[in-house]
């Protein structure tokens, strides 16, 4: 099915997240849709996917214009998305999954829709056990169980949104073969939105670049990646040599440690990390890093071994004692775990630092505030709510919240849907820390990033711990095989 | 105490539970939407008093329980109005609601205490009632009897074996999720909503036109029993049968507690009236310690047997809401 | 019409109140005519009720001064983000305390007015106890602390009522009017002629303050919000959250306990089973209409002591059931809420 979109418009607020898009997609294409984050793709896909309403522009499907007024509406137009975090049930069944939402009478007939599933499946190649809970599934079969639906429910047109980030190099390859020898054969017009230029350059026909809000450059095979590059950031934007700055003192020690999960246990760890040390740590989601990054930070306990902070034995003690010896911790969840909304950004100050007696000091949270608003360049004012900033401003915020000096901090997911100035911004910042001597441990599901800004790397894998590998000898390549289980001497 | 007068003791803890289950029925269908309906404490009591003042006044049966159900809905649609369309907290309205329908009760009912009206007559099941033991026990009640037991067995199909019933699930689960396979979740947490609160409607006549009859204002004795239809529902785990089988056991309980106070002189009767709370408390506290920090950092200073088999047992005991309980819904 | 619902200003903020307060007293004038009484002859009684005159108005001051106390209290737990439903009990417990307090102190040689100290202590610590018993089981059981309140306000009813006619019983036969009446040197002083304390008045106001400064202008305060607005966050930021969330729960149930022992020392002067007297749920219905902020607490409760007093009337005047204030007062926050919410989607449309 040929799509078209006509001088699409959205706007949020003063926010012109979508200005005057105009693209044509032929039938049975992979149209690449290339940005960093915040340049307007998703937005896009939203709309034609019937997620939200365009404020202008005209939608053609087969050169007839229509109107997508919900999801439902576009799956009956034949338009299905897959999200970025596929919008399934995970304390539901796969079967459950795959049927809500079918228009199929009263009565769900379980045993024809299993017979149903198991040969969408089969002919797809997935392998997905109906009657399995989809909280137990990994991100790549959650997508795998999206598609099939989508396929049962008649899509012409499949929008993938961000669909490589956390998934295994094997999973990625598959998923590419399935879009390619699959469903883009038989007529299937796909549309893929990604950050990530490489994969985008695999697997497209022809490209569209978004860069704040407009489309501002198209190309077809074969790709210049140079050119693709300057259309995505405008410049050429590196981010600058790799700096190592690890010392001799050990910040963290774990020996023996052994961690229980719900759902994993990773075995005995011994592991020393050194001051200024920045250790990366690779996975997928629910591997273990998580859990991990948890006890390292007193938030949980070790069901086994020995955790020493700076020569102190700290085993079993709270995160607040792991606190008052150095140690933060910085959530993913910026807005639900880490900040406050409802505070203002000086109070955030007012309580991050060491209190002063007993009434506040609302002078020195102003001061305190505009102090660090200038040296993390932050996008807001002392009196501004912190729901009110944007993402990347949030976060530097919460990294603003950090007091001085520190031992060790611990990141999860430090940039995750940050455009690149502030990630940039943002390693900086941290790397400072670390010529101060505090040792970061973070989470990524960018390989690129684990590898540009670790000393080490260690993998995770269904709780298993890989032996730390050094970040300036490893590729892009070997980790993604680690991270899907490859290559691990059992 | 012989056999025969325990059975009818057991009849009675059928129909004694009967309101109780309309509340929960009702309760459970709405929270499964996702939106909690704190007012049950007064929407019961309104609906006993306005059910009971429309059938005095109009002589008809079931007038009054229509009546009922409708001042049910009609409180379950401010409750939804309120927290779906204004967005306001769904435990603060809910909350006045409760404590306004309460004084709503005493204050319209005021004409009407102490006035006989009319009762729900008894309606053996030809054939079926005379089997025994089980005749006894389940096919010689009252129409609203029957009726909640039809509602339990209609709830639990229509959530687990309905297509419109996987939807519901997935509404209060994952609001975006169901949004997105085509559910107008909004409309739908309406539609639930009112419809819960018709079915808590039908629990107060079923008080003053059946098990209480009459109207009492103030020593009515109705005032506590939708806070325990609440807790019942989270006993109930959000599934019609668990909670079912909740609302028997505190009826049980109950008439235990009547059976027994002659043979137990010294406990005052306060004791046993008040009973069902701290048991309230207690079967709540055991659903939910397994979450809690302190057990889970506990548990990890255990060795591996022991802890293996302490995680299991609070796991299995677990009852967790559906996943969207009281937030709103917004697609952009 | 739009651009001046958005504003935001303070006029129109205040004329969205007045629309509440009028829909409130509409609804409420329905209601009067659905049960065939008139309106203005009801709005009449209650207003010579509560104002009509210094003794009456005194008798408003009276009532006010409970509903203060636990309203402080209130925005203290609702600040950490607690629906303490179970305020109720812990006035109970705090009118149980001072009565074992007097009881154990009223033979001794110590001067009256210690006794009665002593004895609002007494009130104070039960009323705490009690609130950090719901506290303990929110934080350390998972009992969400509206179901967890509830069940212990039954349960401080019926310990009331078995002490009113067990171990505390009136000598000859138990009765529903209470235990024996405490000595007249055990009543905290009145005002002449009238039936209000002046220390009652005092400690009320004194109660509000302190509140007000702890939640606007300490570290305290600013930590406890930081707990109710985002518990998560709180902690891993650095505060003691289950000590905070204790902490609130004692506050809130001292000053519950003290307007429990006000209960009996200066207003009944002995226990009586419904010692409570709605006291608990009608503060929580002030906290909610003042937006939990403190500086409206004061006129707020006084408002709705006076619709209480007030509506005592009604059943002798036109024998109508006094729950009438109940309506209008709840009604009241409702609207305020429907109102609050209708503002919002206004000024979100622009």
């Amino acid at each position: 099915m040929k799509v078209e979109l006509r001088a699409i418009h959205k706007y949020f607020g003063n926010n012109h997240a979508d200005n005057d898009i105009t693209l044509t997609i032929p039938s049975g294409t992979i149209q690449g849709i290339l940005g960093e984050n915040g340049a307007g793709k998703s937005t896009l896909m939203k709309i034609l996917s019937g997620f939200i309403h365009a404020d202008a522009g005209e939608i053609l499907l087969d050169d007839k214009p229509v109107t997508i007024s919900s999801p439902a509406d576009a799956i009956r137009h034949g338009i299905g998305m897959l999200h970025q975090d596929p919008l399934d049930f995970p304390s539901m069944s796969v079967l459950d999954n795959f049927m809500l939402g079918h228009p199929e009478g009263l009565f769900p007939n379980r045993s024809v829709v299993t017979r149903e599933f198991k040969n969408l499946a089969q002919r797809l190649e997935f392998s997905i056990d109906p009657d399995s809970y989809v909280d137990s599934l990994t991100v790549g079969e959650r997508q795998q169980l999206e598609i099939l639906r989508l396929l049962w429910l008649g899509a012409r047109v499949l929008i993938l949104d961000e669909p490589t980030t956390g998934i295994s190099a094997s999973q990625k390859e598959k998923l590419f073969l399935t879009l390619i020898n699959k469903l883009a054969v038989q007529g299937m017009t796909i549309i893929f939105v990604s950050h990530k230029l490489e994969d985008v350059e695999i697997l497209s026909d022809s490209i569209a670049v978004f860069r704040q809000g407009k489309v501002v450059g198209e190309a077809k095979r074969p790709f210049n990646t140079d050119q693709l590059v300057e259309m995505m950031f405008g410049k050429n934007i590196s981010p600058g040599p790799r700096q190592a700055m690890s010392q001799e003192k050990s910040v963290l020690w774990l020996d023996g440690v052994s961690i229980e999960d719900v759902r994993l246990r990773i075995q005995n760890v011994n592991l020393e990390i050194r001051a200024g040390e920045v250790i990366g740590l690779a996975g997928l989601e629910g591997s273990g890093q998580g859990a991990f990054l948890r006890a390292c930070s007193g938030l949980m306990r070790p069901v086994a071994g020995y955790v020493k902070l700076n020569d102190r034995d700290v085993t079993g003690k709270s995160y607040h004692v792991f606190k008052r010896h150095g140690v933060e911790f910085l959530p993913a969840a910026r807005l639900e775990e880490g900040l406050v909304p409802g505070l203002t950004l000086a109070e955030h100050f007012l309580l991050a630092e060491k209190q002063n007696g007993v009434f506040i000091d609302r002078e020195r949270g102003r001061n305190l505030a505009e102090e660090r608003i200038k040296s993390f360049n932050i996008k807001g004012r002392p009196v501004s709510p912190i729901e009110s900033l944007s993402g990347g401003n949030q976060q530097r915020a919460l990294l603003s919240l950090l007091r001085d000096p520190l031992s060790l901090v611990l990141i999860e997911h430090p940039t995750r849907g940050l455009d690149i100035e502030s990630v940039i911004h943002i390693w900086s910042k941290l790397k400072e820390r670390c010529k101060q001597g505090a040792a970061i441990v973070f989470i990524s599901s960018d390989l690129e990033e684990i590898l540009q800004y670790s000393d080490r790397v260690l993998v995770f894998f269904s709780g298993k711990l890989s032996q730390p590998l050094d970040a300036s000898k490893t590729t892009v390549e070997q980790l993604g095989q680690l991270i899907g289980g490859k290559g691990w001497a059992s | 105490m012989d056999s025969t007068m325990i059975i009818i003791g057991l009849a009675g803890v059928f129909a004694a539970a009967a309101p109780v289950i309309f509340a929960v029925m009702g309760e459970t269908i709405s929270e499964r939407a996702g939106v909690i309906n704190l007012s049950m404490n007064g929407t019961i009591l309104l609906s006993a008093m306005g059910g009971f003042a429309v059938s005095v006044r109009t002589e008809s049966l079931p007038l009054g329980f229509l009546a009922g159900m409708l001042i049910g809905a009609g409180v379950a649609l401010i409750v939804a109005f309120s927290s779906i369309t204004l967005k306001q907290s769904q435990v603060a309205v809910g909350f006045v609601l409760a404590l306004v329908c309460r004084d709503l009760s005493y204050f319209l009912g005021n004409p009407f205490m102490g006035l006989a009206g009319p009762r729900l007559p008894a309606w053996s099941i030809a054939g079926l009632s005379e089997i025994p033991v089980i005749g006894t026990l389940f096919f010689r009640h009252d129409l609203m009897t029957y009726l909640s037991f039809v509602v339990i067995f209609l709830s639990w199909l229509w959530i687990f074996r309905t297509h419109p019933g996987l939807m519901l699930q997935g509404i209060g689960e994952r609001p975006a999720a169901a949004f997105v396979r085509g559910a107008n979740v909004n409309l739908m947490r309406y539609v639930y909503t009112v419809l819960g609160g018709a079915i808590i409607g039908l629990a107060g006549p079923t008080y003053s036109l059946s098990v209480k009859a009459g109207w009492k204002g103030t020593i009515s004795g109705l005032d506590g029993i939708g806070w325990i239809a609440l807790a019942i529902t989270i006993f109930g785990g959000w599934n019609p049968l668990r909670a079912a089988f909740g609302a028997y056991l505190f009826a049980l309980l109950q008439w235990l507690g009547l059976v027994l106070q002659p043979s137990l002189p010294n406990i005052p009767s306060q004791v046993l009236q008040v009973a069902p709370f701290p048991l309230m408390i207690l079967t709540l506290l055991l659903v939910n310690i397994g979450d809690a920090e302190w057990v889970e950092r506990t548990l990890a200073s255990l060795p591996e047997p022991t802890r293996r088999f302490l995680a299991r047992a609070f796991r299995a005991m677990r009852a967790s809401p559906p996943a969207a309980l009281g937030t709103p819904f917004e697609t952009q | 019409m739009k651009a001046m619902i958005t504003k935001n200003s303070r006029w129109v903020n205040f004329g969205f109140q007045i629309a509440a307060l009028l829909l409130a007293l509409l609804f409420t004038t329905l209601i009067l005519v659905a049960a065939g009484a008139p309106p203005l002859e009801a709005y009449k009684n209650i207003i010579i009720g509560s104002v009509g005159s210094f003794k009456k108005f005194s008798d408003v001051l009276v009532s006010w001064v409970p509903l203060l106390l636990v309203s402080a209290g209130l925005l203290v737990t609702f600040a950490a983000g607690l629906w303490n439903i179970g305020v109720e009990g812990q006035i109970t417990l705090g009118a149980i305390g001072t009565t074992w307090a007097l009881r154990e102190l009223q033979d001794t040689s110590l001067p009256p007015s210690l006794i009665i100290f002593l004895a609002i202590i007494a009130g104070m610590a039960g009323g705490a106890l009690w609130a950090m018993l719901a506290g303990a089981l929110k934080t350390f059981g998972g009992v969400n602390e509206i179901f967890g309140g509830l069940g212990l306000n039954f349960v401080a009813t019926a310990l009331t009522i078995y002490l009113i006619f067990g171990p505390w019983k009136r000598p000859g036969v138990a009765s529903m009017s209470g235990t024996v009446p405490f000595d007249a040197a055990l009543h905290l002083s009145l005002f002449p002629g009238l039936r209000l304390s002046p220390w009652a008045l005092v400690i009320a106001i004194v109660a509000i303050v302190f509140v007000f400064f702890l939640l606007q202008g300490t570290y305290f305060g600013l930590r406890l919000k930081a707990v109710g607005k985002n518990l998560r966050a709180a902690y891993l930021l650095g505060v003691p959250t289950w000590q905070y969330i204790m902490l609130s729960c004692l506050i809130c149930g001292a000053l519950a306990g003290v307007a429990g022992a006000m209960q009996v020392t200066a207003v009944y002067y002995r226990l009586i089973p419904a010692i409570s007297s709605g006291y608990g749920y009608l503060g929580l219905m002030v906290a909610m209409l003042v937006n939990y902020q403190a500086i409206w607490a004061a006129p707020v409760a006084l408002f709705f002591a006076a619709l209480n007093i007030g509506s005592i009337q009604l059943p002798i005047v036109l024998k109508l059931d006094s729950s009438l204030s109940g309506v209008l007062q709840g009604m009241l926050v409702l609207f305020v809420l429907i109102v609050e919410g209708i503002r919002q989607r206004l000024s979100k449309r622009s």
